[in-house]
């Protein structure tokens, strides 16, 4: 388990830091490739297939497709960050060993690392909704809460791929994280047809996979149609973020201190 | 004159910078450490010989608080390594034996975001890489990206990094393994300037040139264990003495011992001690000229001599034996 006095937030912020430092330096490279896919698929989807199929509930279908497209946008950043650069930290820089030297422990940098994830989440989030707001997408004040929010399913995105860069015993496999776990969620979480049109055993799937609360919050803020049903959403992204949080940071203990 | 008191401390003895007692690291069966003990004294360079897996780089791990001890006691620095990790590692430099450099970050980003993680200010931490990168001679090549540094570079920069937090002690872990002449003689200067300004050291290397150019003190482990301890000059003092005649272009092994055999019955006490390996055969003595010469007063048949100072590889393959390790 954690060992106690095992983690700083001091030293989880140093490692942070250390992550904005090297993203300024490549930035905008940094954010280019993860932001570009989504508004590609907003522009196939919306356009293409909103050419054909006009309105889905009462929206044009540009507008159902980019508000949920969003969370994707989010999730991508914290996703890209705890997998693929994550792992080449750890595996190839070595840079958790040399930081695990200093005062920080193996704790700080995973933590650091998934906040970074996180942050990520965060900026890609709100690039592309300030992208969907000039296509006159946002109708609610609410959309202010979104960010936040991104923040939130950042951490759970950041700790879940962390947990699998963890066990990853090469870098080879991280393709079927993205074909067998990535990818399925990003078709089934209602960004480009609403869940409830599909036999209901497949809308109980898709309850479980974490992209489609995110999607179902971040569209009731945009539009300002929040419920109390949307509350639940909330709470299945804490609970299972907390839950989970533990599983990464001690198996990278397992991982780094052999 | 009043003789201050404050000139002569009162206090014991110093502590030892590093003290282990019967340190242990296994993993399930596997017993990596086995009941190590020693001390490195203040401003020493102490060095850990021995072959791949004898069990050095685990108890560097130990030192530097990214392994915990499986039994034993280990202070570093007068700390117990189980319970003030983060305050020991507050006051170390370490350089790994992989560089784990940011290599998408400048020379010099690469020491400031390193001070970062011990909290020193933005201010000192680059008047200090200033200083440093001019102390390891990367002064040119502060803006440069770490993918452009050669290997005796990099190391140099691992060197300097380690050197941010000013610590009381510095770990070099392999510093010079995969180094051309050149790089290493350079890292050997800096590491003895170190050494001057009072930095205690403690390497691990497989170079016994290496460890007799900079260690005071050494120990040889092997398969978990301390085999012996000791200066340089000591150990092969007590190993194998003073001098060593090499003798090769036996047609086999067998031969080689015969002829080692009777070679080493007419040197007497000379050959105070004599091995074969393959088609090698040693004698350890303290007159290799007196040996050379009956050798050749009675004609032995040998293809080529050769007379050399006893070194510190000596020791340490008479201590380990000659069996390749992986």
């Amino acid at each position: 388990m954690i060992r106690a006095g095992a983690f700083s937030p001091r030293g989880a912020l140093r490692f942070w830091q250390r992550n904005v430092f090297i993203f300024r330096r490549i930035f905008p490279e940094s954010i280019a490739v993860n932001f570009l896919e989504p508004v590609i698929y907003l522009l196939a989807m919306g356009f293409g297939v909103g050419a054909y199929l006009t309105s889905i509930g009462g929206l044009p279908y540009l507008t159902f497709v980019a508000t949920g497209l969003v969370a994707t946008a989010a999730m991508f950043g914290a996703t890209f960050e705890c997998t693929y650069n994550a792992y080449v930290q750890m595996y190839y820089e070595k840079a958790y060993d040399g930081a695990i030297t200093t005062p920080l422990n193996v704790e700080d940098v995973v933590v650091g690392e998934i906040l970074w994830g996180a942050t990520r989440s965060v900026l890609y989030g709100t690039a592309f909704l300030t992208v969907i707001a000039l296509f006159g997408t946002v109708r609610s004040p609410l959309a202010l809460l979104v960010p936040p929010l991104f923040f939130l399913s950042g951490l759970m995105f950041s700790v879940i791929a962390m947990t699998f860069t963890a066990v990853n015993p090469s870098i080879d496999y991280f393709p079927f994280y993205f074909a067998l776990f990535i990818t399925p969620m990003f078709m089934f979480s209602g960004i480009f047809f609403p869940l409830d049109a599909l036999p209901s055993w497949v809308a109980r799937a898709a309850w479980l996979t974490p992209l489609s609360h995110v999607v179902s919050l971040s569209r009731a803020l945009i539009l300002g149609t929040i419920e109390t049903r949307h509350l639940w959403d909330l709470v299945w992204i804490l609970v299972v973020t907390f839950a989970l949080f533990p599983a990464p940071v001690v198996l990278m203990r397992r991982r780094l201190l052999k | 004159m009043p003789v201050s008191s404050a000139t002569a401390p009162v206090t014991d003895a110093p502590l030892p910078v590093v003290q282990a007692q019967d340190l242990e690291k296994s993993y399930g069966a596997l017993q990596a450490v086995d009941g190590v003990s020693f001390a490195v004294e203040r401003g020493e360079c102490f060095g850990f010989l021995g072959p791949n897996g004898a069990g050095k780089t685990t108890t560097m791990k130990m030192i530097y608080c990214v392994l915990l001890p499986t039994a034993g006691e280990l202070r570093v620095l007068g700390l117990d390594v189980r319970l003030s990790p983060r305050q020991i590692k507050a006051r170390l430099g370490v350089v790994t034996q992989d560089n784990t450099l940011d290599t998408a970050l400048s020379v010099r980003e690469n020491l400031l975001i390193f001070a970062r993680y011990f909290d020193i200010p933005w201010k000192t931490a680059r008047r200090r890489a200033d200083e440093l990168l001019e102390f390891v001679s990367l002064d040119e090549r502060g803006r440069d990206k770490v993918e452009q540094l050669s290997g005796g570079m990099r190391r140099r920069l691992m060197i300097a990094r380690a050197l941010m937090p000013e610590p009381h002690l510095l770990i070099l872990d392999e510093p010079t393994t995969g180094l051309d002449p050149q790089a290493r003689q350079l890292a050997w200067e800096k590491l003895r300037q170190l050494k001057r300004t009072g930095v205690t050291q403690i390497l691990t290397t497989h170079y016994m040139e290496e460890a007799a150019a900079l260690c005071d003190r050494l120990v040889i482990m092997d398969h978990g264990r301390i085999v012996t301890a000791g200066s340089p000059a000591e150990l092969i003092r007590t190993h194998v003495g003073r001098e060593v005649v090499e003798l090769r272009g036996f047609p086999d092994e067998a031969d080689a011992r015969r002829s080692l055999a009777q070679i080493a019955a007419m040197a007497g006490d000379l050959a105070e001690q004599h091995e074969v390996h393959g088609d090698l055969a040693l004698i350890y003595t303290r007159d290799g000229e007196t040996v050379l010469r009956r050798i050749r007063e009675h004609a032995v048949p040998v293809e080529s001599t050769t007379l050399r100072r006893a070194t510190l590889e000596d020791v340490f393959l008479r201590l380990t034996g000659r069996m390749l390790r992986e």
